[in-house]
């Protein structure tokens, strides 16, 4: 019976994680270029609408993620002309780019509040895999996005770490000027990952609304982008990293629910404060870390590349 | 240097242009205006209808002119609080947990000292307010200034913080026995409301407001306090060579800022609400993110352009009332400040004309 429970939370742990994993990965990126996007949570909130929006007219949740990856993207677009070729301040643009999220995708939301999907993704069990005794129900009886997120992880890493593509990724986001001297487009390679970036955190905001809950309501990421930011910083820009990260993250989203329908005495007020206070405690302890071991951001991150200034 | 056309450059100003501070936020408004009515024409409304009803609502009564202050009274304190960190290159994005935490505490004397007709209620509540919404912001101040903790997540981070606090409390151990089962306090006695101007709800926050903002005009531009926020937001460097002490700074700008915006919610439950409730700020704190960047920080300009906010609010509100949902004034906000981000671009570059002397191999991005 306790260990049905455990198995519960945890298989709800990486559900719950999912769609921070998503949103971490498409920041991941984007930094790693060596463009700070902070409109994370206005682009999932954007691709949580279109993907409900989408997927309850055509009653197809694979059409739906996919306007919500277009949507992304094309927010991403936004930040990216304003501060690779307008060279804006990034930390503003991005703001700019959430609080622009969070209004369009309450605007087109409207009169969808409340709605249910009537076609949310269904699970699948993993042959072989999904029977292993707690690991299977725990990792492998999901819906397809999760298995997509865990073949992106390794997939993001090797990009990353072992490709020239993501060499010169990396490159761009230590130091452009270098990079633009041995021939890498710096302006093209920041539009990309940013756009990239873009795609995947709408594909987080839609794994909300089209199955975590599924539905949709207004603000309903509820500082998930935020958080996803703050993993990066916890995965120090690895893909691999931000895996577990995200699914802690969504172990203590889960705990709380479970422990609000337990009735416990806490107030469900103070359990919902859980994840926001655990983002901070983990940020000043990672910080803290990353110091010692002197592991850093992208050097060249949230600065605007000017080639009559190299 | 950048080809934009043929025999045309984008090139970078000596002196950032003058004539485009003003041109530019105006042709911006203008702009975001635009794009919004074909959000409105492609959701089925007539945007210029809707434009009008909001600018009629906003400006066009006494009682509309009032509203739009009473919506301005909060955005321009917070505004100038968050601006103030702002010029430090501090991001402080917790105005909106700093104005619950200060609304928090100013009710704390409200509901404590209920019998108390007291002249010492509302200063208590004014003090305690700003002190509830400094240590708020010194909780992700102190990791900043320690180990250089990311306090744009931190702050944002306590927002949720705050406001959970708050419901807890309006839902929990402070609702109103008499309320109907409402998320609310009881009401605050006499002697802890602001007083108001004539039959309106202007309060005498609006004097808090104008005085913070003469407050912070003389401290940034004649003191040497003023200069050091300067000299550590523009250039770090050049703060630590010239011996300033950078962390005090942080510290102390973090901690004003965030009483400023404490100050804010005490205005708001004492002119306002007259009691604590769910749902207290619509935002307000985020709102002065954007009022602080589009004024450039300068304290003056915050107050007219936290009107103009103001005014969108009122409008965005009437307009509610035909079907057009309330995020319609947050996505204009957020076109206003995409428009004003690119257009800075225009104020720091130009467009020239290409010179011989100047087309170099360089030209070929």
């Amino acid at each position: 019976m306790n260990q049905d429970i455990l198995v519960a939370i945890l298989a709800t742990a990486i559900t719950a994680g999912t769609p921070i994993l998503f949103a971490a990965l498409g920041e991941i990126l984007a930094e790693r270029a060596g463009v700070l996007n902070l409109g994370v949570e206005g682009m999932m909130l954007v691709g949580a609408v279109c993907g409900f929006i989408c997927a309850l007219q055509t009653a197809n949740p694979w059409a739906g993620m996919f306007l919500a990856m277009l949507a992304g993207g094309l927010l991403a677009l936004i930040h990216a002309f304003l501060t690779v070729t307008m060279k804006a301040n990034q930390v503003v643009s991005g703001l700019a780019l959430t609080m622009f999220g969070t209004g369009l995708s309450g605007y087109l939301g409207k009169s969808y509040v409340g709605t249910a999907l009537p076609v949310p993704f269904e699970n699948y069990t993993v042959p072989v895999l999904g029977n292993i005794p707690l690991l299977g129900p725990v990792f492998f009886q999901h819906d397809p996005m999760v298995y997509i997120s865990y073949l992106l992880v390794p997939a993001l890493w090797f990009l990353i770490f072992r490709t020239k593509a993501g060499l010169h990724m990396r490159a761009v986001g230590e130091n452009p000027a270098a990079a633009d001297s041995v021939g890498v487009n710096v302006f093209l390679t920041r539009y990309i990952y940013v756009i990239a970036g873009g795609m995947l955190t709408g594909i987080g905001g839609a794994y909300l609304s089209l199955n975590y809950v599924p539905s949709w309501m207004e603000n309903m990421t509820a500082g998930r982008g935020w958080i996803a930011v703050a993993l990066v910083i916890f995965a120090t820009w690895n893909p691999v990293h931000a895996l577990w990260g995200s699914y802690l993250f969504g172990g203590i989203d889960a705990l709380g629910f479970r422990l609000q329908t337990l009735n416990v005495l806490v107030s469900p007020y103070f359990l919902k404060m859980l994840p926001y206070l655990l983002t901070i405690a983990v940020l000043i302890l990672v910080t803290r870390r990353n110091m010692v071991n002197r592991i850093g951001s992208p050097r060249a991150l949230g600065l605007p590349y000017d080639r009559e200034e190299r | 240097m950048m080809t934009v056309f043929s025999g045309y450059v984008i090139e970078k100003r000596l002196v950032p242009s003058s004539t485009s501070f003003v041109i530019v936020p105006l042709v911006s408004i203008i702009l975001a205006l635009l794009v919004g009515a074909v959000f409105l024409v492609l959701s089925g409304h007539n945007f210029w209808e809707v434009y009008k009803v909001m600018f009629a609502g906003a400006f066009g009564s006494i009682y509309g002119i009032t509203e739009t202050i009473v919506k301005a009274i909060p955005l321009t304190i917070t505004g100038l609080g968050v601006a103030l960190a702002f010029r430090m290159q501090l991001w402080n994005i917790g105005g909106e947990g700093q104005l619950y935490m200060g609304a928090f505490a100013a009710t704390w004397v409200a509901l404590n000292f209920s019998d108390a007709e007291e002249w010492w209620v509302l200063p208590l509540m004014i003090t305690l307010g700003m002190l509830a919404g400094g240590l708020w912001a010194l909780v992700p101040a102190i990791p900043r200034a320690i180990w250089g903790v990311n306090e744009i997540i931190t702050t944002l981070m306590l927002n949720y913080v705050a406001i959970f606090w708050v419901d807890y409390l309006v839902y929990g151990p402070w609702k109103d026995p008499n309320g109907y089962n409402f998320p609310l306090t009881a009401p605050f006695s006499p002697a802890a409301i602001l007083p108001v101007l004539g039959h309106s709800r202007i309060h005498a926050g609006l004097f808090f407001g104008l005085f913070i903002a003469l407050l912070f005009y003389i401290i940034i531009y004649h003191t040497r306090w003023g200069y050091e926020i300067r000299v550590c937001g523009e250039s770090p460097d050049a703060a630590r060579y010239a011996g300033i002490n950078i962390n005090k700074n942080i510290l102390l700008v973090m901690f004003v800022s965030g009483a400023v915006c404490g100050l804010a919610g005490m205005a708001e439950v004492s002119g306002i609400a007259h009691r604590l409730q769910h749902g207290l700020s619509t935002g307000y704190g985020y709102t002065a993110i954007i009022i602080a960047w589009l004024s450039r920080l300068h304290p003056f300009v915050i107050i007219v352009v936290a009107f103009l906010f103001g005014a969108l609010q009122v409008g965005g509100y009437i307009v509610q009332t035909s079907g057009i949902p309330s995020s319609m004034v947050a996505m204009l906000q957020g076109l206003l400040l995409f428009f004003v981000l690119g257009g800075e671009l225009l104020t720091n570059y130009r467009i020239a004309r290409k010179t011989p002397a100047y087309s170099s191999g360089d030209d070929a991005s």
